[in-house]
Parts: structure tokens; sequence; C-alpha cells
């Protein structure tokens, strides 16, 4: 499978991803945000950090790289797409998935595990998981609030776009459980079409149990199975 | 030269959590504050000075870049700018 991470000035979380797919088998690439892409891939994450320093707004300067007009036209075309975190900003920002990330409700920058519900595992980036499954993420940010006009979050219900929502140790999507003040407890959601996926927790920390957890693990694992599983459709 | 003061404010639907901290603290230290927004003030000077162009640009950069309108609005204004003359 070619996975392209795309590395922007301020990207803190790239080699975090690079490691945690090379433990699952895979042989990702590096790519820098100035260069356009220069072959085909089949999955392409934007990483969490802060790309050019969150200025202006945080993923707002990124959404304009290079490689970014790559990244939508490879959306447009059905490509997958993984933004984590700062990843899920320059999403908002450049439109490829509704709403925006503002700051914390609490005002606190909050990094901590975090559990959530998964909402949706009819997609490639979660059959692996188990509809309603309780898993431990953590995030890790200042700015994850996201935020909706009512027609917005009605057409996000209605069309399932709610992937995962941040929940309590006991499963309950709740004030309790919602660690920046997201509307609906809003953890990550995905595009109408299903192959572009923002979320603001981070798997890619969590697929070893060495270092504390493995429920990240099943999510990149779900894209290799699916992307598989394509190639043998396909051939 | 031309001048674009401009004003990114976030809409009036979206809620303002470092407003509301600064305007629970304005009231604690006994203003009669009624509210607070907090936003972001920007200095743009044009190379240009037409300024019908100036205006269509600064809308252009305040849609695409500046603001995110799902969350803010902005206002600006536009005039122009003397250089200052040096002193001898």
């Amino acid at each position: 499978m070619r996975i392209g991470i795309i590395r922007f000035p301020g990207s803190n979380c790239e080699v975090d991803v690079y490691h945690a797919l090379r433990v699952l088998g895979e042989e990702p690439e590096l790519l820098w945000h100035q260069d356009p892409l220069a072959r085909s891939y089949d999955l392409l994450v934007l990483p969490g950090g802060f790309s050019y320093g969150d200025y202006l707004r945080c993923g707002a300067i990124a959404r304009f790289s290079r490689a970014m007009e790559d990244v939508i036209r490879f959306a447009g075309q059905g490509g997958w797409v993984l933004g984590i975190c700062n990843g899920f900003q320059m999403l908002t920002e450049c439109g490829l998935l509704p709403g925006a990330l503002l700051r914390n409700a609490s005002l606190h920058f909050r990094c901590a595990p975090q559990y959530l519900r998964v909402e949706r595992t009819d997609l490639p980036f979660t059959t692996l998981y188990d509809p309603g499954e309780l898993i431990q993420i953590p995030v890790n940010h200042g700015e994850g609030n996201y935020v909706i006009d009512a027609a917005g979050l009605r057409e996000l219900e209605a069309n399932s776009q709610i992937v995962f929502r941040y929940a309590t140790a006991d499963g309950k999507v709740s004030a309790a459980g919602n660690p920046n003040g997201s509307i609906a407890n809003i953890a990550g959601i995905v595009n109408q079409q299903g192959n572009v996926l923002g979320m603001m927790p981070h798997p890619e920390r969590v697929v070893e149990k060495i270092i504390g957890g493995i429920d990240g693990a099943p999510l990149f694992v779900s894209l290799v199975k699916a992307w598989e599983r394509s190639v043998r459709h396909g051939s | 030269m031309l001048k674009a003061q401009i004003t990114v404010t976030l809409k009036q639907s979206i809620l303002d959590p470092q407003g509301s901290a600064v305007e629970k603290s304005l009231r604690s230290m006994g203003y009669p504050i009624e509210a607070v927004r907090i936003g972001k003030f920007m200095e743009v000077r044009l190379a240009e000075d037409n300024v019908a162009k100036a205006n269509e640009i600064v809308q252009e950069i305040c849609h695409k870049l500046l603001s995110n309108p799902v969350i803010e609005t902005y206002h600006y204004t536009l005039e122009q700018e003397h250089q200052k003359e040096v002193e001898a």
C-alpha cells in the first residue's frame, strides 16, 4: 500500500504516524508540503502539529500549500485522506470537511487519554472496530472545539458523518466526557463520500502496548485491509 | 499607497470563550461591562493605488485567508497612506 504523510513546517506528529505504520508492517513515505505529489498514493495522511505556528488560524496557511492542491484533487477522485488533529483543522479550512475547530471551551490545552465511541464501522477507516465500541485514544490540542451551524449538524447526523464522539469511561456521550466543548461531542467526522476522515484524537500514538495502548491500530489496519480488498477486487 | 485596516471577529452565533473570560474578569474588577468579544486586527498595505481594485483585493483576501467565513466575519476601512516626510 502506498501511503504518503505530508510534512509541513511545524508538523510534529508526522514521525509518529510514520512509526505507527511501520509497526503495522507498512512502508510509508514522508512528503514535503512544497512538492507536488510525485506519484500516486493509496492513502494520504495530514499529521498533527502546529503548521506555520498556528498563525492566523490553525491549518489556515498550510491549506494553501502546494501539496494541498494535490490532496484536494486526490480526495475529489475518491482517494483516502486521513487528517489528524492539525490535519483535521486543515481539512475544515480547505472545505473538504464542513464546520471549523475553535479554541477549547475551557481555554485549556488538553493532553490526556480520551474515551471515544465509534459511531461508524462501515468506512475503510473503521471496519475493524465494533459498532458503538468504546476506545481510548489520546487528545493533544488547544483548538479542538468543533462547531457547525444547526443545519450543518442536522446534515452530519442525517448522513451519519459523525465517526467518533467523545465519551466517558462508561461509554456515555455526555458533557462530562467532552474535553473541549465540541458540539454533539464530535471528535471525528467523514465527508459524505466516506473517503476523507478528520479527527482530533491521535490514533498513531496508541498502536503498541508498550506505550500505553493499541486502540488506534484498528484504524490503520482497517485501511490496509480495505486496500487489500480493493486490489483483489480490481485484479 | 492604500492601507486597509481589517477587523476579524467571531460571528455572533459562535461562542467566544476568550471574550467570556475577559468579560467576567472585567466585571469582577467592578466595571459595568455588558459583553466582550475578542477578534483580530490586521493592517495591510497594498501595492495598488486604484481604490476599486484595492477593495476587490481586500475582500478577496479576507474571504480566502484572513477570515474563515464558517465562523468569522470581517470588516475593514481603506485609506490613503501618505509617506511621512523624512526629517532633515
